[in-house]
């Protein structure tokens, strides 16, 4: 999943769209603006799939026990 | 006239929400400050979004994009869908769990019971407070501008300045953080509904993005703003440490705090980006085609400035100015407010401050148990009054645009904090005195920007990212070299 997540973080570095507005997408969203809009549409996918397999389970039950 | 009384309504609705949160409230300290830890899953979700989104998402972001561009979306939305949920998933779930477990109610507490300091908790204080202050400010300006152009000007910038800051002091006095929850979650539905209705109302205006787009790019000296020609590559890496900044606000890991049950963060940090999407999208859009508005007296006068001096100009109101033209007045009224209510966003970090005063000094030094729980509700109450008075003269000489303000200032400085929070929670030999060391640094770093000129950079990075790597690792130098806390306290905060 580190893996996974340091490649996603590498792709927030578009460079490919940096000199160029077109084509625009809808007729009006630069390319560079869309690939930002996809980008943050995968994030909440990403993060689904963190919470499946990454989520930290142990730490609820640990704050319930009775404190020290 | 008509716009303003739906703002006006809109504000009694706020206020009447946070009277209604104080019949509802015990008395005690927990109850005040954190709600009795016993947020729901959906105040929760929209509550800490609505708390993270502030004037500068919705007024600041457009105003960037007015002067540079497509960029601004890059920079802080994109960036931040992926980092914020991520230490809301890893920082805050275990923040909430410390908290509950060892009954802390502030990151100071924390930090001071788990290096087993006391005056270097309290450094840490001043420096949260201090960063805190120019975002406090933000919302005031925010409330200022939206309602000086919604009135066309009837409403001065000062007079709508103290209104915002005396409805959002009234509702927290009273409300404590039940009532911001509350505010924050009507504000973050409010806002949600009218942004698309706010975009496709001002398009059709302006005869449809499709045909302001191609305008945009056939004028040699607008067509940048639709791409990021103009924007350095490394200087746009850079801005990825913003968005480390979210949890180490103190609004935002006391709010972490409240949560009823911890799986309560999993909606949180899946729907987070999506919430991101709606909000800034349409304000990037807006800020960029502004451009176009010649029509709208206003804008044009801010695109010959920008023309004739070929730098950046003050644009955080071309949204309204926007909406004030384009939409009906009873309309730009309603989605007007819905602006009101995110530009709001200031009372969580108004009620943060309180919160970390009476638990970190007013509690720390002993007063609690000299005068009672009830007085150190009164004292935190007394400190909203003073924090949202200073706030309100400030934002009335305040000369920077709304993004500069937060970024120079409070993202730089809120980035810099974050390896506190790592060191503290997730790294045993981390000690006092490294954390002591990355505190001295971030505050220094922070009076040195307010000397820097505006898009000072250090070797092509925007200050926040050397600040950051300097902070963490003076933590780390310091603490290899210095004694460790006790086992016993160690073995506390890693039994898990």
């Amino acid at each position: 999943m580190i893996f996974v997540l340091l490649v996603y973080y590498g792709l927030h570095q578009d460079f490919w769209n940096w000199t160029s507005a077109r084509p625009l997408v809808f007729g009006f969203l630069p390319a560079g603006l869309a690939y930002h809009a996809v980008y943050t549409l995968g994030a909440s996918a990403l993060m689904a799939l963190l919470v499946r397999r990454a989520w930290p389970a142990k730490l609820e039950a640990w704050a319930d026990e009775e404190a020290d | 006239m008509t716009a303003p009384i739906f703002v006006f309504a809109y504000l009694a609705i706020a206020l009447y929400i946070g009277i209604f949160a104080f019949r509802r409230s015990r008395g005690q300290a927990e109850d005040y400050f954190l709600a009795g830890r016993a947020i729901g899953p959906w105040v929760f979700v929209l509550s800490l979004f609505g708390t993270h989104m502030t004037a500068f998402a919705i007024l600041g972001s457009s105003g960037h994009a007015f002067n540079f561009g497509i960029v601004t979306f890059g920079l802080m939305a994109s960036s931040s869908a992926l980092i914020v949920p991520l230490c809301l998933l890893f920082l805050g779930t275990r923040l909430w769990a410390v908290g509950k477990k060892f009954g802390h109610i502030t990151p100071v507490q924390i930090f001071r019971d788990r290096w087993e300091c006391g005056h270097i908790g309290t450094v840490i204080f001043f420096l949260q407070a201090a960063l805190l202050v120019p975002y406090i400010i933000i919302g005031v300006m925010g409330g200022g501008t939206t309602l000086a152009v919604i009135s066309g000007g009837a409403i001065p910038f000062w007079a709508g300045g103290l209104l915002v800051a005396v409805v959002v002091m009234s509702y927290v006095f009273f409300g404590g953080m039940r009532g911001t929850a509350w505010v924050n979650t009507f504000q973050t539905v409010l806002f949600l509904s009218f942004g698309l209705v706010a975009v496709l109302i001002i398009s059709n205006g302006m005869g449809g993005f499709a045909n302001v787009a191609e305008k945009l790019l056939a004028d040699p000296r607008t067509s940048p703003l639709l791409s990021r020609e103009k924007f350095s590559p490394l200087a746009f890496l850079g801005y990825t440490f913003n968005p480390l900044s979210a949890i180490a606000f103190p609004h935002i890991a006391i709010f972490c705090m409240t949560a009823k049950h911890m799986r309560q963060f999993k909606k949180t940090v899946i729907f987070y980006p999506l919430c991101i999407l709606l909000i800034w999208l349409p304000c990037v859009c807006l800020g960029v085609f502004a451009n176009q508005a010649t029509e709208v007296p206003a804008i044009a006068a801010k695109l010959a400035e920008k023309a004739a001096t070929m730098r950046p100009v003050v644009a955080d109101d071309v949204m309204l100015r926007l909406l004030a033209h384009y939409a009906p007045e009873w309309l730009a009224g309603l989605l007007g407010a819905g602006i009101m209510a995110a530009v709001m966003a200031s009372d969580s970090q108004i009620l943060a401050l309180s919160t970390m005063f009476t638990e970190d000094v007013f509690a720390f030094y002993g007063a609690r148990e000299k005068f009672g729980e009830k007085a150190q509700v009164a004292t935190g109450r007394l400190f909203i009054v003073i924090v949202t008075a200073f706030a309100y003269f400030t934002a009335l000489n305040a000369k920077a645009s709304i993004f500069d303000l937060a970024v120079q200032f409070s993202f730089a400085g809120f980035s810099a904090m974050l390896p506190l929070y790592i060191a503290a929670l997730f790294w045993k030999g981390s000690t006092k005195w490294g954390a002591l060391a990355g505190t001295l640094w971030t505050s220094s770093c922070t009076i040195a920007l307010f000397f820097t000129p505006r898009g000072f950079t250090i070797a092509g990075l925007s200050p926040v990212a050397p600040m950051t790597i300097g902070a963490a690792l003076l933590i780390w130098l310091v603490s290899i070299a210095t004694p460790k806390p006790s086992q016993q306290t160690v073995d506390r905060y890693f039994s898990v």
